[in-house]
């Protein structure tokens, strides 16, 4: 078992993550190197994600680093019946790092306890998935200066959203205010909200999307509304236009505004945002590549 | 024990053996076969539905000749935390026991999430005790809680 491998955000602790942030400024400020020379890294995409793969491969690739692997469990041996545990022992043979994305949750942490070869986690499920959590956390410190006392509003399907789950996790160490704007069908789970009762971090909860609320904050970090997470398709109707964020609605915002979003977008945000230079989230999944470098380089021991 | 007497008459007395007392009516069933009581070839006596004052109803199961490992027993936390031990030997209570989950443990309980991969691989599930009484589990592999009355035996 490695203890290295990141399966969750909570593997890392304050400290860790705060230095796995500065180095991934030092990749931003120079992201061509050769300090993975000589490394193989596996990316094995049970389940297809086009975006963290070639954010992860470009980040080995760029780094000096070889990379092997499958983009669809349909070309690998799974599909033949072959066990999660023997693919990952076969691969451990030939790679230095195993990245590995899976539809089952738990994926990952099985296999960390199964190889010595570290793994890192690029989503298991609707679990875990850390490297978008960090990016995340380094967009917003890089554009609000600083990890302390956000005002951050988290809009749309927060019951299901698997990033909001672990930002707010995360964030949890920098005493941050919360707003939840959500349908109810789509509410923060209370088990977050406990985990924040717990710590004293202020929250509201809303239904209404409206400038209130994005007057107030500093980071608005938008999710997509998934028509299949209804049950009551009239429902989806309602409420899928009402979460959406125009450029008009950010007139009186707050300078030092960012928005945030872990992409792909449908109708969440309108396209007339994307001119606003509040707009954030295609610098933010450029951030990804940095975020990534630091945690593969970190995981080999390597900085 | 003339006052216990009355009590215990609703069941025969066991001369030599482990009984289970204070067990809910309606989970009975899962402690024995928790125990796996099916193949063991001892005298077994299994009351159910009878009367107690602490909790209207009860369950009592006694196996003759019969002593059970700390560990093994200590399951029965799992879905009966409440219930009580009494170890019996010559028809006198020598010891009871206090039910005590241990803080993880490795097989026994099913993960209720059907996309956890200890559902879908030949794996032994795993369990981090977070609370004893009521349980609740966590499955460190879905990172899913599992409250005491969702607690599927394998």
């Amino acid at each position: 078992m490695s203890s290295k491998s990141i399966v969750s955000i909570t593997d890392y602790s304050t400290d860790q993550i705060l230095s796995i942030l500065d180095s991934a400024a030092t990749f931003e400020a120079n992201p061509n190197q050769t300090i993975l020379n000589g490394k193989v890294a596996a990316t094995l995409f049970f389940e297809p994600s086009t975006r963290t793969r070639l954010s992860f491969e470009t980040a080995v690739n760029r780094l000096g680093g070889r990379v092997i692997g499958f983009s669809d469990a349909s070309t690998s041996s799974s599909v033949k019946g072959e066990t999660l545990n023997d693919t990952i022992k076969m691969v451990s043979n030939y790679a230095d790092i195993i990245i590995m994305r899976h539809h089952l949750e738990g994926a990952a942490r099985y296999a960390s306890e199964v190889t010595s070869v570290p793994i890192i986690n690029a989503g298991d499920g609707s679990n875990q998935h850390p490297s978008q959590t960090m990016l995340d956390l380094y967009s917003i410190r890089k554009t609000q200066g600083r990890l302390d006392n956000i005002k951050i509003a988290m809009v749309g399907d927060l019951k299901y959203g698997r990033t909001v789950h672990s930002l707010l996790i995360a964030l949890t160490h920098f005493s941050p205010q919360f707003y939840f704007i959500a349908p109810d069908e789509l509410r923060m789970p209370e088990e977050y909200k406990i985990i924040c009762d717990k710590k004293g971090i202020p929250y509201e909860e809303r239904t209404e999307f409206n400038t209130d609320i994005i007057n107030e904050v500093d980071i608005l970090y938008m999710t997509r509304v998934q028509k299949e997470r209804f049950t009551d398709q009239m429902e989806y109707e309602k409420v899928k236009n009402v979460y959406t964020l125009r450029n008009k609605m950010l007139e009186h915002s707050k300078d030092n505004l960012r928005i945030l979003h872990p992409l792909p977008r449908v109708n969440e945000i309108d396209m007339d945002v994307d001119a606003n230079p509040k707009a954030y989230y295609f610098e933010q999944a450029r951030n990804g590549l940095y975020a990534r470098q630091a945690m593969i380089c970190d995981t080999l021991g390597l900085i | 024990m003339i006052t216990n007497n009355e009590k215990e008459l609703q069941v025969k007395a066991l001369r030599n053996g482990t009984v289970i007392d204070h067990i809910p009516s309606d989970i009975l069933f899962k402690v024995v076969s928790l125990l796996q009581l099916d193949s063991v070839k001892n005298q077994i006596t299994i009351g159910n539905n009878l009367t107690s004052k602490r909790m209207g109803k009860k369950g009592i199961i006694k196996i003759s000749d019969c002593y059970y490992e700390e560990e093994e027993i200590s399951r029965i936390a799992l879905i009966a935390p409440d219930a009580k031990i009494n170890i019996i030997r010559n028809f006198e209570v020598i010891e009871k026991k206090v039910l005590s989950l241990p803080d993880n443990f490795t097989g026994i309980v099913k993960c209720p999430n059907p996309k956890c991969i200890t559902n879908n691989e030949p794996m032994k599930t795993k369990f981090e005790v977070i609370k004893k009484n009521p349980v609740v589990l966590r499955c460190p592999y879905c990172e899913r809680e599992i409250q005491q009355e969702d607690i599927q035996l394998l």
